[in-house]
């Protein structure tokens, strides 16, 4: 089945729509949403979202434990100076723009609206798995426009990071300054493209309400995002006591 | 099932999760951008087969110019010193990554993971399609550094820094390496969400009664292959971005002060040990990530042909479990020599012994396997028998390696290019023609001719021998790798002949692979039409159509009673007994 | 055809195993303290390593054969079984004493050569690895190397220039630099290995010693020479298109031919 040309308004069981027993029922067909004849049910479909969401964070984590690794050992590792005959270690720490805790706060606020907009799309799909007869699309009338807020917010920490790069560099730390600038740059640099990667996801989501797809497809894709973005927001805080207190 | 058509076409054709019923039409949804797993599993099998030829043409090139090096090769002219180095480096490269990590997992596992079990589709079909193409793009990019200014690196597959990571220490160091480092990330990206997916499916879509040690010992090996790759393809793609740093940015990760030719290089500080941490981290697992999927399928083909269940079922299965996990600590066992502590290096030795451990296990459980079976010789048979013959002598020369005193000798010489050329380059590429010719008749529908695939049988077993088993004695006499020329050294002069016969033992066997290549697409149109169970093996592929239907089992769902090596059951009508099928006595 | 593999398996094997046997292509003579025991221990790993290969080759050869399909003559079925628990266990401990031990019969030697430096009276030659040669230097008289400076570097220059010798630093004065290593017999020799662009690796098979030598380290390593002559040393780590070419000479001399070298080096300074 395409995925890329569906003309589906809607998501919803057909039982009114005279369906001559030909298409199977969308929700519960199969016993546990398994391989059966019909598609996987919402609960399926979650739970399976879910599952791949962990499992895509492992190599996140990976990436950064890595990157942790490579911090600590070129922290403490002392090179050969010929001109001397000397082991000598050239670590010199670098003071962090204040700038960065203004940035958590508003990444920590944007968690809390995540948090908002996740619950709330998952509680109009589930609302609108009870009720099956609706026949409009999807928009859930009079919500709090929590997502795009949240989007918003994500803007915002990242202009934020932003700056704080530009003054690091007005205060002499450029890239390749010196090692510790370096893993400053590279830490936030490769945060700041895994959260661009979650706005996208948001972005997506927004995308699927004015697309009128399905509420149950934009409330999986807005609780994966949702968790991936309080990862993002813990993997942050991480990276700013690494940085601060590994110094 | 997409039943309705025009108006209703609204309703039927509901959200993209419905690939489960109805099949795509239009030969770009079909072929190009398909979501279907067999297809996809199908697109890595030949970018895979396009990747091997590529790399054996590499080597060839390679083994020419060791022992005629001043022959000049049509259209490419003499290969310089240089030229030889970059062809051992994209060889290394592309063997490793486009052929031995893509064929057994993205291509077989692609294909056969749900079926074998009992899922009618991977878990995110839309990430499948997009890991092929990201894998594909990867392969284009590293490609492509053969053919801008300076060529293709010459620092080889394992491109320790400094060398790779500084543009003056050779030809070939600037744009090719840093084309090198970016498709590798790329490759990382895709094989992530490959493993993504193979995780997420193993775990969430077993059909009912399909129980975890119900699964057949390749969905096993596929799945704790996946787990090796989520844990290292990352830390892979995190060394790639600081070498690219280092290169581009002017950091110091892994280049400390120094010059090259009396130039100062601008860096100071950094560690290439560093760099050969992060690599082997991931370099290791990657080996096993090249030799489980391997070791799953000759179980599955030694249970199979002998009407026999596998030796130990659970053992095997906890072996897999153990080289998964014990593959992660062994990683300095590259290292002995480079500087890092003696006092690492003997942690490392006693853990690179243990994981020989579930590697003997395994192979005890194969010859088990085998005792008191009735082999039929097919040629999946052949090429599985092959694979513990290869296994055997490719392994039995790691524990020489793994040990620090002779490593001193050893390391750097022709030695270890047989122990892992061995393993990996022609046991596992054993296991690759083993899963074509035992599902080439459920993925086409024919059969592959048996006279034409016995003939590459024992043209390769025998020709890989001839090949690799020389290596040993040319490394024990010291024998170096890498050395573009032989001539410079009196002791590696001598060992000219050598050489000289595993050159011409590398032809004919190269040759040979061209049997293979005819038989694969000839059999494609003309093969003898294939039953739906030709082998009469137990598992859920062969219950399903020849080739499979869009949703693996054309509506029905399987459940399962049986585990997947019920053959020569006493009492059983047949001598094998389906997994589908009601269980001959209360097992499991 | 069970037939054929196991003739071919069987052969192979025999066959792969006779020029290991026979050492037909083997280890160079020993001439270092250190070569005995590793010796030694290549012949135990081959009998223990050897014997496991052939006895592993051997038993699928003939199984291949032995339980052959022979079609409908034989009535008798294959034998139902899912293994043996208490077997698997046996042969599991088996392997691991077989592993373990042969590993921690080694750790002796290894202990001896890399787990303790050079004692205090040993021969100091500092060996520095570059694009492609390798450059020796002596301390001279005063014990200590001079200091170098990756800016002073000149190859053109030779021995000091290539080294980028400080001439400002009192130490470096009287350190004598070859192109040659010249090392006493039955002397210890301690070996500091720097690099100044790549990793090169300071390879000399009859000493069975290797070493990475890393820029941006200074490593320090020891052997004993046993045996006079001239022999090879090879890089033994890719570092460049010159790689195959960067060898060079270590002379073991007697304790008198050392010394008057030495000092014919040192007068030549003056």
């Amino acid at each position: 089945m395409a995925s890329f040309s569906t003309t589906a308004t809607l998501d919803q069981p057909q039982v009114s729509r005279g369906n001559e027993g030909g298409a199977p029922p969308i929700f519960g067909g199969g016993d546990d949403g398994r391989s059966g004849p019909g598609l996987p049910d919402y609960s399926t479909r979650l739970r399976r979202a879910r599952l791949g969401l962990l499992v895509a964070l492992t190599p996140v984590l990976m990436l950064f434990v890595s990157f942790t690794s490579a911090y600590v050992v070129r922290q403490g590792l002392p090179t050969w100076d010929p001109r001397t005959n000397q082991l000598v270690r050239d670590w010199i720490p670098v003071k962090l723009p204040a700038l960065l805790l203004v940035n958590t706060a508003v990444l920590l606020i944007s968690s809390v609206g995540m948090e908002l907009a996740r619950r709330q799309t998952k509680s109009a799909a589930l609302a609108a798995i009870a009720k099956p007869a609706s026949n409009t699309s999807v928009t859930v009338e009079g919500e709090t426009p929590w997502l795009a807020m949240t989007v918003v917010l994500g803007l915002l920490f990242l202009y934020g990071q932003w700056m704080a790069w530009k003054q690091l560099a007005a205060s002499g730390f450029y890239v390749s300054t010196t090692p510790s600038s370096s893993f400053v740059y590279l830490l936030t640099g490769a945060h700041a493209v895994h959260l661009m990667g979650g706005i996208v996801a948001l972005l997506s989501a927004g995308m699927f309400t004015l697309l009128h797809r399905s509420l149950m497809r934009r409330s999986i894709v807005v609780d994966v995002a949702g968790w991936y973005w309080h990862f993002m927001a813990a993997l942050w805080v991480y990276i700013l006591l690494l940085l601060e207190f590994a110094r | 099932m997409a039943g309705g058509t025009g108006g209703r076409e609204a309703i039927t054709m509901v959200s993209h999760d419905a690939h489960a019923h109805a099949a795509p039409q239009g030969f770009i949804r079909k072929y190009i951008f398909s979501l279907d797993h067999k297809v996809i599993g199908l697109q890595y099998f030949f970018l895979a087969l396009v990747a091997v030829f590529t790399g054996m043409f590499l080597s060839l090139l390679m083994r020419i110019h060791l022992v005629w090096p001043n022959a000049s090769i049509p259209l490419l002219g003499e290969i310089k010193p240089e030229t030889y180095l970059s062809l051992l480096t994209m060889h290394g490269t592309i063997m490793v990554f486009f052929v031995l990590t893509t064929a057994p997992q993205g291509g077989f596992g692609n294909y056969f993971l749900p079926i074998q079990i009992g899922a009618p589709d991977i878990a995110f079909p839309v990430l499948n399609m997009l890991s092929f193409w990201t894998t594909f793009l990867g392969f284009v990019v590293l490609v492509a550094a053969f053919f801008v200014t300076g060529g293709a690196p010459l620092h080889g597959w394992t491109g320790y820094a400094p060398l790779s990571a500084l543009p003056s220490a050779g030809p070939g160091e600037g744009l090719g390496a840093d084309l090198w480092i970016i498709s590798i990330a790329i490759f990382c990206i895709g094989a992530l969400m490959g493993a993504l997916n193979f995780i997420t499916t193993t775990l969430d879509m077993r059909a009912k009664g399909m129980t975890l040690m119900r699964m057949p010992l390749t969905c096993w090996a596929w799945f704790i292959t996946a787990i090796l790759g989520l844990l290292a393809f990352g830390v892979l793609l995190s060394a790639g971005i600081l070498l690219l740093m280092d290169r581009n940015l002017g950091t110091s990760f892994f280049v400390p002060l120094g010059t090259v030719n009396g130039v100062l290089t601008g860096h100071k500080g950094g560690s290439p040990l560093l760099w050969q941490h992060l690599f082997w981290f991931f370099g290791h697992p990657e080996v096993y990530i090249a030799i489980l999927p391997a070791m799953g399928l000759c179980s599955q083909l030694l249970s199979v042909f002998s009407r026999k269940p596998i030796f130990g079922y659970k053992a095997m299965v906890y072996a897999i479990m153990a080289i998964g996990f014990l593959g992660f600590m062994v990683w300095g066992h590259h290292m002995f020599m480079s500087g890092m502590s003696p006092y690492s290096a003997l942690a490392f030795s006693i853990m690179t012994m243990g994981i020989g451990v579930p590697s003997a296990i395994k192979t005890f459980n194969w010859l088990g396997t085998l005792w008191r079976g009735r082999i039929r010789f097919s040629s999946p048979m052949l090429f599985a028998i092959g694979f513990v013959s290869l296994f055997v002598v490719g392994g039995i020369s790691g524990p020489f390696l793994a040990q620090p005193v002779l490593d001193i000798y050893l390391h750097e010489t022709y030695f270890v290019i047989a122990h892992f050329h061995l393993i990996m380059g022609v046991a596992s590429i054993f296991g690759i023609f083993a899963a074509t010719y035992y599902w080439f008749p459920k993925m086409f529908g024919r059969m592959m001719n048996e006279t034409l695939a016995k003939t590459h049988f024992w043209l390769t077993f025998v020709g890989a021998y001839a090949i690799f088993m020389p290596m040993h004695y040319y490394g024990m006499a010291a024998g170096l790798r890498r050395y573009s020329q032989g001539t410079e050294v009196a002791w590696i002069n001598a060992l000219a002949p050598i050489q000289k016969f595993i050159s011409i033992a590398a032809f004919i066997t190269i040759a040979g692979q061209f049997i293979f290549l005819i038989n694969l697409f000839w059999s494609m149109k003309k093969g003898e039409k294939a039953a739906d169970n030709p082998w009469e093996a137990t598992t859920l592929e062969w219950t399903t159509a020849t080739p499979p239907p869009h949703d693996n089992f054309g509506g029905v769902t399987p459940v399962v009673y049986t585990g997947p090596y019920e053959y020569s059951v006493p009492g059983a009508p047949k001598d094998y007994v389906m997994q589908t099928d009601a269980p001959v006595t209360a097992k499991h | 055809m069970g037939l054929v593999l196991l003739v071919v398996i069987w052969l192979i094997t025999l066959i792969g195993s006779y020029f290991i046997i026979a050492k037909t292509w083997w280890l160079p003579v020993g001439a270092s303290a250190a070569a005995a025991g590793i010796d030694h221990h290549f012949t135990v790993s081959y009998i223990l390593m050897g014997g496991v290969f052939i006895l592993a080759q051997l038993a699928l050869g003939w199984f291949a054969w032995k339980y052959r399909d022979r079609g409908a003559a034989s009535q008798v079925a294959a034998h139902y079984s899912h293994g043996n628990t208490k077997l698997e266990v046996v042969w599991t401990i088996l392997t691991v004493i077989l592993f373990v031990g042969l590993n921690l019969a080694s750790e002796p030697i290894w202990s001896s050569e890399r787990l303790h430096g050079a004692s205090p009276g040993a021969v100091q030659v500092e060996v520095t690895a570059m694009q492609f040669a390798w450059y020796f230097r002596y301390a001279g008289p005063d014990g200590k190397f001079g200091a170098t400076k990756p800016e002073l570097e000149d190859a053109s220059l030779g021995g000091a220039g290539a080294l980028g010798l400080d001439s400002n630093d009192p130490a470096s004065k009287d350190d004598v630099i070859s192109g040659i290593m010249v090392v006493p017999v039955n002397r210890e020799i301690e070996v500091i290995l720097r690099s100044h662009d790549v990793i090169h690796s300071f390879f000399v098979p009859a000493m069975r010693f290797k070493q990475d030598a890393v820029p941006g380290l200074a490593i320090h390593m020891h052997f004993t020479p046993i045996q006079t002559g001239d022999y090879e040393i090879a890089c033994a780590e890719l570092c460049g298109l010159g790689h195959y070419k960067m060898h060079g000479i270590v002379k073991v001399v007697s304790d008198q031919e050392f010394s008057q070298w030495l000092a014919a080096r040192e007068a030549e300074k003056q």
